[in-house]
């Protein structure tokens, strides 16, 4: 996106914007949490001065920043309102973060749509949020200079007031505000030099935090509307199966139940609450045809894994000439890896809230993707994209899940056919058997290991179902899927001959971006299997990779900054051992020392300790960095430890957080992290701690019991 | 049936299905959302309330059963977030996503009731029904240990300590949901 593009002030969403935040409450209009403050603002007074697409400034010197990222924990509302505040020059103690509709202005760059993933967050609204800060301050300056008639350049922005200096006079932003929006926005104006920056780099408070401790912060799930009605949809159990036939008398007859209706997925039962809806569910008799995959086992899809990378895949990368490096030798070793599907279990199960009307759709949505959901609900609605309207809410958890889109196709079609605003609400067992999964994945890989102890080829072949093959299908290149093989197909370890291909394997489960995405298998294949390569090279896990990762510093630095925090030159006390990996994930860059201690007798596991070190170019608040690498490690642990989605005749197997446990509060470790200070652009800390956990793990466990750990989630018997 | 009982203080009457769970009374009939459904069975936490001073899964408990007694909710924990687990909860900055943390703050503040300065493993023992997805435990531990502090302290917020000078000041405010047009 283009600096002009991002500034330039559209009138249609300047009127948009200005009205909702100035009359909301007059009109009505759905504010979720503590609206004391605003509802104390004087009745009539005047609509806040839209500077751009994301600031509004007040008469009361309030200063609203649109946020147009979704918030699903990650703290992006907070880090957003930190980069503007830094150029806009505000009071950070006015602030009011809002979040955005959807409109052209918050299309994401790094994506092209309005959506939060992918980690890019910080990275995408970095500049705009700089630039359109800049040219703000730049129109408050302006419009100060001209009020006392004195040059631009005389005066100084600090604080929410601009200043002249001389004359030491003063007038708020608020004062300001409305005649600065009357000037052209500036283009280029000149961003500060880092060296200056007040906010940016320094441990703020989360600005979402006091909606949390007291129930206020509204999730999707709490969105209540005038005469709105719940739903609950009974789903195929097999996935792809459909409706042969349905008797809805014993559900129609449960006390709430108000309609029972056919949808695209299943069957709606409408009710009065949550509860009543439920209940006629259970009182719902359904006959499905279950189409193709009522035979599909956790299994079957191993063996056809199996047998696919036996087999010459679709290259993802190509070095030299493994083959014959492998003939020349001293050492050849062999693994085949396997992880499971897994589910995502945000806490908050998915839902959605939808008021079809014949002109137009009302949509509350916890989501990840603003525009898409835009273009689905048009279509089922049967009215133009701009007329179906988001309300994006706080998200109870995301991790990819809510990028996707049936919960919004259901909402809809179930308001459409009621003609009411309808409150979709997921079981917690709906939300565990009909997810899209991050995908299971089998991976065969050799290393050819020189004379020298230092290796000269590496192979790996992986199959498994292609995420982007589901959603983004362009984005599939010769067969090759970049989610399905990156971290394995970019390893940047000094071995002249490579090899990484690629099959991929429809298996009938459907597979989506989990936290990490193809970084979450793929780096625990490649840092386990490095630490293998180690092994037969009689080296030291922590030196063999520094060796071989001399031309790539951020892998070094993390590595070093790991290693040494967690004291790897260092003896360990009697009983616990340690493992190391280090990764490059979202363009940041990690490293990680997990220590344990095993029970063989028992065969049971204490994870003491995890040294997490990032790189993630600059930082914006560095205490929630910090916060996103203890969630990835906590993320990447649970799945470790305790998580499998298992496949029988089609169905998963799991049902809730008995058969799909949760790492709690008594198994949690110490984590410590540590970032690497650097003046690159910023980049993501969501997603990159999850995948060298792991790994690092499984490295920790060979280092205690001399066996290897090739597929997860860990078993007592790896422990033996 | 009406059922009658004391909610955040307050005589409160409901006339629903005897069976109804208490989380989906107070989520679906009396608005009040900020007690969370993440289970149903138990399971998780996000359901905690209070029932007569105990920590109880909102989502297992039919409403029929709580005739007669006193229940609190995170809506009624305190009316300006001053009851020192909130106050300890924002000075540690525990929440991540948040969706959890209903549940969490009504189990620390029912550990806390009970035992003052609790250890570890009691926090272990008391916290261990509660999942968080987020993987906020570390901060959850550290803002028990924090509140049991602050508990019969005077009111005036506590220092983080290190933490202090680089911490920027937070006024309780408001996030809005956009999307008007």
């Amino acid at each position: 996106m283009s600096a002009g593009t991002t500034m330039r002030v559209d009138r249609r969403n300047f009127l948009k914007t200005g009205v909702a935040g100035a009359t909301g409450l007059v009109i009505g209009f759905y504010l979720p949490g503590d609206f004391e403050a605003l509802a104390a603002a004087p009745a009539g007074s005047a609509a806040p001065a839209a500077l751009n697409a994301w600031m509004r400034i007040g008469a009361d010197d309030s200063v609203t920043i649109l946020i147009d990222k979704s918030e699903m924990g990650q703290g992006i509302l907070t880090a957003l309102c930190m980069i503007a505040a830094e150029e806009l020059e505000c009071d950070w103690k006015k602030i009011r973060p809002e979040f955005a509709p959807t409109a052209k202005e918050y299309i994401n760059p790094a994506f092209g749509i309005q959506g939060t993933g992918g980690s890019s967050s910080v990275r995408s609204s970095w500049d705009p949020m700089r630039k359109a800060g800049a040219a703000a301050r730049d129109m408050l300056l302006q419009a100060a200079a001209q009020k006392w008639g004195v040059a631009k350049t005389a005066c100084r922005a600090e604080n929410g007031v601009i200043l002249h200096v001389a004359t030491k006079r003063r007038l708020t932003y608020g004062s300001l505000a409305e005649a600065a929006a009357k000037f052209p926005v500036p283009q280029d104006v000149p961003l500060k030099d880092p060296k200056q920056f007040h906010t940016i780099g320094k441990s703020t408070k989360r600005l979402d935090t006091p909606d949390k401790v007291n129930g206020r912060a509204e999730f999707g799930i709490d969105v209540r509307r005038p005469g709105m009605v719940y739903a609950v949809v009974e789903r195929c159990p097999v996935f792809g199966g459909k409706v042969a036939s349905f008797d809805a008398t014993k559900a129609k007859a449960v006390p709430g139940v108000k309609n029972v209706i056919q949808i695209s997925s299943g069957v709606a039962v409408v009710a009065d609450s949550t509860w009543a809806a439920m209940q006629g569910r259970r009182a719902l008799d359904v006959k499905w045809n279950e189409g193709p995959n009522g035979q599909v086992s956790s299994d079957s899809i191993s063996k056809l894994f199996a047998e696919r990378t036996g087999q010459p895949g679709a290259v993802a990368r190509k070095e030299g000439d493994a083959a014959s490096a492998f003939a020349g030798a001293a050492k050849k070793i062999e693994a085949v890896y396997e992880v499971p599907y897994l589910c995502h279990a945000t806490m908050e199960p998915m839902n959605g809230t939808a008021h079809v009307r014949p002109d137009g759709v009302e949509l509350w949505l916890p989501t990840q993707f603003q525009t898409i959901s835009q273009t689905v609900a048009a279509k089922i609605a049967g009215v133009a994209p701009e007329a179906v309207n988001i309300h994006t809410t706080f998200l109870g958890g995301g991790f990819g899940r809510r990028s996707e889109l049936d919960f919004v196709a259901e909402s809809v079609e179930i308001s459409k056919a009621v003609s009411a605003p309808v409150k979709l609400t997921y079981s917690r067992e709906d939300d565990m058997q009909h997810g899209m999964y991050r995908p299971a994945s089998y991976c065969r890989m050799a290393a050819g290991i020189g004379a020298d102890g230092w290796p000269v080829a590496f192979t790996s072949s992986i199959a498994c179902d292609s995420i982007m093959a589901r959603r983004f299908p362009d984005q599939v290149k010769d067969g090759v899927d970049e989610t399905s093989v990156e971290a394995l197909a970019n390893i940047p370890y000094a071995i002249p001959n490579i090899l990484v291909d690629y099959q991929l394997t429809v298996a009938g489960i459907p597979v989506g971006f989990w936290r990490s995405v193809g970084a979450s298998q793929n780096g625990y294949f490649s840092e386990s299997f490095v630490d293998e390569m180690a092994t037969a090279a009689q080296k030291d896990p922590y030196e063999f990779r520094r060796h071989l990762l001399a031309k790539f510093p951020r892998h070094v630095g993390v590595l070093d900054l790991a290693a040494q925090k967690a004291g790897w030159d260092k003896p360990l006390p009697a009983g616990r051992f340690r493992g190391i990996a280090v990764l490059t994930a979202f363009q940041s860059y990690a490293a990680q020392v997990v220590e344990i201690s095993v029970n063989r007798t028992e065969r049971t596991l204490k994870v003491h300790r995890v040294v997490c070190a990032v790189d993630v170019g600059r930082v914006v608040n560095p205490t929630n960095i910090v916060a996103q690498s203890e969630s990835a490690v906590v993320y990447g642990l649970t799945a470790a430890l305790h998580n499998a989605i298992t496949i029988s005749r089609g169905r998963v197997e799991q049902t809730n957080f008995d058969s799909y446990p949760i790492l709690r509060m008594d198994e949690m470790p110490v984590i410590e992290v540590h970032i690497v200070p650097s003046e690159e652009k910023p980049t993501g800390a969501g997603e990159l701690s999850v995948p060298p956990l792991a790994p690092a793990l499984c490295n920790a466990i060979f280092a205690a019991t001399g066996k290897r750990v090739r597929r997860l989630p860990i078993r007592p018997e790896d422990l033996a | 049936m009406a059922i009658q009982f004391t909610l955040n203080g307050k005589p409160q009457t409901v006339d629903v299905n005897p069976n109804m769970p208490l989380l989906w009374v107070l989520r679906d009939t009396l608005g009040m959302t900020g007690t969370k459904f993440g289970c149903g069975m138990s399971l998780c936490g996000a359901c905690t309330v209070h029932i007569n001073g105990e920590a109880v899964r909102s989502c297992v408990t039919p409403i029929s059963t709580v005739s007669g007694k006193k229940i609190t909710t995170i809506e009624g924990l305190s009316a300006d977030r001053s009851h020192p687990v909130q106050k300890a909860w924002i000075e540690i900055d525990v929440p991540q996503c948040g969706y959890c943390q209903s549940g969490q703050i009504m189990s620390a503040a029912a550990l806390l009731a009970k035992k003052a300065q609790p250890s570890d493993a009691e926090i272990d023992e008391a916290m261990k029904g509660n999942i968080c997805r987020c993987g906020t435990y570390q901060r959850i531990r550290q803002a028990i240990h924090r509140a049991g502090q602050l508990r019969g302290a005077p009111a005036k917020a506590a220092n983080l300590g290190a933490d202090e000078n680089t911490e920027q000041e937070l006024s309780a405010r408001t996030v809005g949901v956009g999307g008007a047009a």
